[in-house]
């Protein structure tokens, strides 16, 4: 075996030019494929990251009245047979596998009861727990957030994001300000922003309704607050963070799951209850198909030029073979057995191409690193699709060398050494 | 006996007519012999050899070699055969020219499964032998005529074969190399190796133990078929 691979790289060697021009269709058509892959993963990636997890991980489940979140307000109240999320569901929710933190919050929509003098605010509220900040990935901006003492003590302490910090206060500072919340007034303590914020560039409604966070920006009181404003002081949506964005969907089903079995009982006439998480992986997943669909056009294509380059390697093959007639006569005269003979062609032929493969990776990475710098667009180099391509350029070599070595294994000695 | 042929009959199509190549050939060799066989081309010399060395199986008769019958054996089979009973010699020597003196003469134990070092020592013994140790690391095109030859025999006679075969070993070299090869054969059938030898070289067919000729496809008998003095 040691002694074939030797001699196929001696052969090799010993036609440098040939066995390069040879290998040239095997390093371009792994080179293209190198590339869109990477490329396609770069894309992949970057959207798996800013979209989905935001940088953060952090998986939302909600209340569903049939197919649409249920939002609560004066109007639509608590439903009948949806329980409050107890401590001991929280501490199941902090069982599942891969999950940081949990936290539990309420908030309303579409709320026109707060007030800043005589500027209305028509954000979004939250009441939240110790967990929120850290498990959505808030850090404070200035001022302070909300203590054990003010939860304590129910005191009339609200957040802003940076959001409605903008649309309230301008460039002001928000601290010690107070607004008006259903009538009672909160005193501003701090302003928070996103820990990493996504850049999209918001091109169509569905780009619109994907990426845009909250058009009038959130303000935040402890949860404890919450009964001050409204009647129900028990959390109705949790949050998780997950450890990494791929655990992100296994942790929402499970978190849909036992809060649906734990906090739904029977059936209300207002429609069908249900927990459910966001479902952005899902629609990310969605993006990134349509991108795999072009560029799987791009990898046919790539394909052919391998088909192209293994026609090529069968093509010096059966050339070497003839060369090599006498050798090949010699060697059976001697005592080679057919299957060495095959052996010693087949190993030529896979080592042609392996060498081809590992170039053409070399190539492709090289391109991709080119192309994401010329043009700007992400890349990330995929480790097991290198792997399968020097793999599968080595499978190549075997099977477009097989004709010539089988041709090779089954020359007549007689006739191979008279051969001139 | 080492090499007994009964009846041998060897056929090849040649467009829609069949020629007859070798007719009703017998022969035997015993252990230790020497034998040449002289014929002009065209005569079946080479098929004889080519059948006496397991390249090529008759088309009927009965070839036991060795005590065993290798007629009709596998391909596989006769390249154990040719491995490790037989050494060929060949007149245009065929030896690998990206390989060195030592690397081309222990090849056939390649085939035969034996490890390198082992393989390595074996093949300076038998370059030794031939009087080229001091050109082991020699390529093929360092060689002289007659150094190629000898190395081609220390190649042939590496496995210890039971049979030598040569074919127009002499063919390619000047007298004086010619000499050198036809001495190592004296010596190596002194040291019991069977030696057979295609020739149409009078004087190198005479140095041989016996000499039989070849005409038109049938084996004579010794003695049989020499014109004058031409031996």
């Amino acid at each position: 075996m040691f002694e074939n691979i030797a001699l196929a790289f001696q052969g090799i060697w010993g036609h440098k030019m040939r066995s390069f021009l040879t290998m040239l269709g095997i390093i371009i058509g792994i080179a293209s494929i190198i590339t869109i892959v990477s490329t396609i993963k770069g894309t992949n990636d970057q959207i798996k990251e800013s979209l989905i997890g935001s940088g953060t991980n952090a998986v939302t489940v909600q209340l569903y009245q049939d197919d649409y979140p249920y939002t609560f307000s004066q109007w639509n109240p608590m439903p009948d047979n949806v329980l409050p999320i107890t401590e001991e569901t929280r501490q199941q929710l902090a069982e599942i596998e891969n999950v940081e933190a949990v936290s539990l919050f309420s908030s309303r929509q579409y709320d026109y009861d707060i007030y800043y003098g005589n500027t209305s605010f028509s954000g979004e509220l939250y009441g939240v727990d110790r967990d929120y900040f850290t498990a959505t990935g808030y850090k404070l901006s200035y001022g302070r957030g909300f203590t054990d003492d003010d939860r304590a003590a129910f005191r009339k302490v609200a957040m802003l994001d940076t959001g409605a910090e903008a649309v309230l206060f301008g460039d002001v500072s928000a601290v010690g300000k107070v607004l008006e919340i259903g009538g009672e007034p909160f005193t501003i303590v701090g302003v928070v922003a996103k820990t990493r914020s996504s850049d999209f560039a918001i091109e169509t409604i569905r780009d619109y309704q994907m990426y845009a966070d909250t058009s009038g920006g959130k303000v935040f009181i402890p949860l404890e607050a919450w009964p001050i404003v409204y009647r129900f002081d028990e959390p109705q949506s949790v949050v998780l963070k997950a450890r990494s964005t791929d655990d992100m969907t296994a942790i929402g089903q499970q978190a849909e799951d036992l809060l649906t079995a734990n906090q739904i009982s029977g059936t209300s006439d207002q429609g069908t209850f249900s927990y459910r998480s966001d479902d952005l992986m899902n629609q990310a997943a969605q993006i990134q198909e349509m991108s795999n669909a072009t560029n799987n056009q791009l990898l046919w294509i790539a394909g052919i030029s391998l088909l192209v380059g293994g026609i090529g390697v069968m093509n010096i093959m059966l050339v070497t073979v003839t060369e090599r007639t006498r050798e090949i006569g010699l060697k059976k005269a001697i005592g080679a057995k057919k299957r060495r003979v095959l052996g010693q062609f087949l190993t030529e032929a896979a080592a042609l191409t392996s060498i081809g493969g590992i170039i053409g990776v070399a190539a492709g990475i090289a391109l991709s690193r080119l192309i994401s710098s010329v043009m700007g667009t992400p890349t990330a180099i995929s480790y097991p699709a290198i792997g399968v391509a020097v793999v599968f350029s080595m499978i190549i070599g075997v099977i477009f060398g097989m004709i010539p070595a089988v041709k090779a294994a089954n020359l007549n000695p007689i006739d191979a050494l008279r051969r001139e | 006996m080492l090499l007994e042929m009964k009846d041998i009959c060897k056929d090849y199509p040649q467009g829609k007519e069949i020629v007859h190549i070798l007719k009703h050939v017998d022969l035997a060799i015993e252990e230790g012999d020497y034998l040449a066989i002289m014929g002009p081309s065209g005569s079946g010399k080479t098929t004889l050899m080519n059948l006496i060395g397991c390249l090529d199986v008759p088309t009927s008769g009965e070839y036991l070699l060795n005590g065993e019958n290798v007629a009709h054996a596998s391909d596989n089979h006769l390249a154990d055969v040719r491995n490790t009973t037989l050494g060929f010699v060949f007149q245009s020597f065929y030896l690998l020219p990206k390989l060195s003196a030592r690397e081309n003469v222990a090849l056939p134990l390649l085939y035969a499964g034996v490890k390198k070092r082992a393989r390595n020592r074996r093949a300076e013994e038998a370059l030794q032998m031939v009087g080229l140790g001091d050109r082991m690391d020699f390529m093929p095109n360092q060689l002289s005529g007659g150094q190629q030859q000898r190395v081609a025999i220390a190649r042939a006679m590496i496995n210890k074969p039971k049979l030598l075969l040569a074919d127009e070993p002499t063919g390619a070299l000047d007298s004086t190399s010619g000499h050198q090869v036809m001495d190592l054969f004296d010596e190596l059938n002194a040291k019991g190796t069977t030696i057979v030898l295609i020739t149409h070289e009078p004087a190198v067919g005479a140095r041989a133990k016996h000499l039989r000729r070849i005409l038109d496809g049938e084996l004579l008998a010794e003695g049989e078929g020499g014109v004058g003095d031409a031996w």
